[in-house]
């Protein structure tokens, strides 16, 4: 095992990135993930990559285009109103079917919001969140450590299935310090056959465009696309369950929001109270399959979120409101105390008795 | 003991987050499980700084520290703003250089060094926050004094050798403070 060091979360992903075989990142300052880029500033000339920091936000996704359309990995980062300006280049990125990973560090928002950590973006990472009808595949690390492997994993699946990525992470993560080992890290060697490489006059040359102006031919570059969504939907699920297999109340949180949650778990059970979490580790993909499990066994739910109640849709689609889903959430930069999630937890417990 | 919580807060440029780091590399040198949570918002550009070090034997879920068991504080504004947050029987280090009230709460235990002070008179006045640090050390024996070493090599970085003996010296002043 490698040894472990402490690194910032925004440190870990830069670090895992060039594990993984980025060797281009673009990007634009903004707090609370700026640490990403000073990284790569500092690392990638060291080992023959490319850092380039933009004249703006859409810059830096657009040269994300260029380099992703030579099949080659690469990586941008920013923060929610950064990321917002990234959007078009995101649709555009989608429309070509370009892997490419993309990080939100996230802050409070709407506009140009607050510097402190929320998970406000959840409704813009999980539908697309550019024009068009398109995916990201969404990761979110609850750890340090699962910011280096879900980085790995990103670029492996958007090279996979050919979708960009997005890591979803909060300020918390990114400036939080924990031991972290950079191993693990497997770079899959996926088809490249589409990628803009130079044909030698040997071969018909590829082209990546989004642009179709017959419909029935963009019909069927939406319909294939969507049944490469079909198979991630089916084989890309990721969640984690904590202390599930007794339990009456199931809390449902990602990120920052499952660490503060499972203290208040610990905090619930120790008044006897039988709750467990599951945690989606994968956005989109939603883990729909477990909580539908989860809806037959439980007889409530609790989300806890740093928004004003985004994800708790997706529990209520993924369990058919089989159950009553109360919510813990703080917005604007605030985060969920672990009482405040117990108190929802304890209210929880008194209802949907009917098993 | 399960889990601790230690916060610490002071004026930014006081050190605040270098000594919450000094604590968390004790676990990254002993495999506990360790976290470490900077302020990063305006206070870090010119106003209060503060950290949340978390370790524990299983583990952690939250890294914010909210009642912490250990607090240590350099300045009045942090003093007047977590004394009430820390936990019964919980333990306050503070500057008593630049903190001349006395700790109000009665069931917990309070350390004054004047760590800016001593740093001053003995040519390191930019370590009193590792005074501090020495002190709450003895108190707590939260970091096992064979790691102090161990940490200073891998947190001092290459440009400042110069300033490891001056960390190890600070700390022991600390460490040997009585009132």
């Amino acid at each position: 095992m490698a040894d472990k060091v402490l690194m910032k979360g925004n440190e870990a992903i830069a670090e895992a990135a060039i594990m993984a075989g980025c060797k281009f990142y673009f990007g634009y300052p903004i707090t609370p993930q700026t640490e990403v880029a000073a990284y790569m500033a500092k690392r990638m000339p060291k080992i023959g990559g490319t850092f380039l920091q933009a004249e703006s936000e859409i810059a830096a996704i657009n040269m994300c285009i260029g380099v992703a359309s030579t099949g080659k990995r690469v990586m941008t980062s920013s923060s929610s109103p950064g990321i917002s300006l990234k959007e078009e280049g995101i649709s555009y990125m989608a429309g070509c079917d370009l892997p490419a990973l993309i990080v939100n560090v996230e802050r409070g928002g709407p506009g140009l919001g607050g510097i402190q950590p929320s998970q406000s973006d959840y409704f813009q990472a999980t539908r697309g969140g550019g024009h068009g009808d398109y995916h990201l595949f969404v990761v979110a690390p609850a750890s340090v450590q699962e910011m280096v492997s879900l980085t790995a994993h990103a670029f492996n699946v958007a090279e996979k299935y050919r979708v960009p990525a997005m890591l979803l992470a909060d300020g918390t993560l990114g400036q939080m310090m924990e031991p972290v080992s950079i191993e693990g890290i497997t770079v899959e060697d996926h088809d490249k056959s589409w990628a803009l490489t130079g044909t030698d006059c040997k071969r018909k040359h590829n082209i990546i465009n989004s642009l179709s102006l017959l419909p029935e031919e963009l019909e069927q570059w939406n319909l294939e696309r969507y049944k490469r969504y079909e198979k991630i939907e089916e084989n890309e699920p990721m969640w984690e369950e904590y202390m599930m297999d007794d339990a009456d109340v199931c809390v449902v949180a990602f990120g920052i929001a499952s660490r503060v949650s499972r203290n208040a778990i610990k905090a619930a059970r120790a008044q006897g109270i039988k709750v467990g979490m599951i945690r989606p580790i994968t956005l989109w993909p939603f883990p729909k399959k477990p909580l539908l499990a989860a809806a037959d066994k439980v007889k409530s739910f609790v989300t806890v979120e740093l928004n004003m109640g985004q994800m708790v849709e997706d529990v209520e689609l993924a369990t058919r409101c089989k159950r009553p889903i109360l919510m813990a959430n703080r917005v604007g930069g605030c985060i969920p105390t672990p009482e405040q999630v117990l108190a929802q937890i304890v209210e929880a417990n008194k209802l949907g008795g009917a098993q | 003991m399960a889990q601790t919580g230690m916060l610490f807060a002071g004026f930014g440029g006081q050190g605040i987050l270098f000594s919450g780091k000094f604590c968390a590399y004790d676990g990254l040198i002993s495999d506990k499980q360790v976290s470490w949570l900077p302020s990063y918002g305006p206070e870090m550009r010119g106003g209060t700084a503060s950290c949340s070090v978390v370790f524990s034997d299983e583990i952690i879920g939250s890294p914010i520290v909210t009642n912490p068991d250990i607090l240590v504080v350099m300045n009045l504004p942090s003093l007047d703003k977590y004394e009430p947050t820390v936990v019964p029987g919980g333990k306050i280090f503070y500057d008593s250089t630049l903190i001349s009230r006395p700790i109000a709460r009665t069931d917990v235990q309070a350390f004054g060094v004047p760590a800016t002070k001593l740093a001053a008179d003995n040519g390191m006045p930019t370590l009193a926050n590792m005074i501090l640090v020495g002190k709450m050390i003895k108190e707590t024996g939260i970091i096992s004094t064979e790691n102090i070493g161990k940490i200073i090599e891998k947190i001092v970085s290459a440009r400042h050798q110069d300033l490891k003996d001056l960390n190890a010296k600070a700390i022991q002043m600390g460490f040997d403070y009585a009132e």
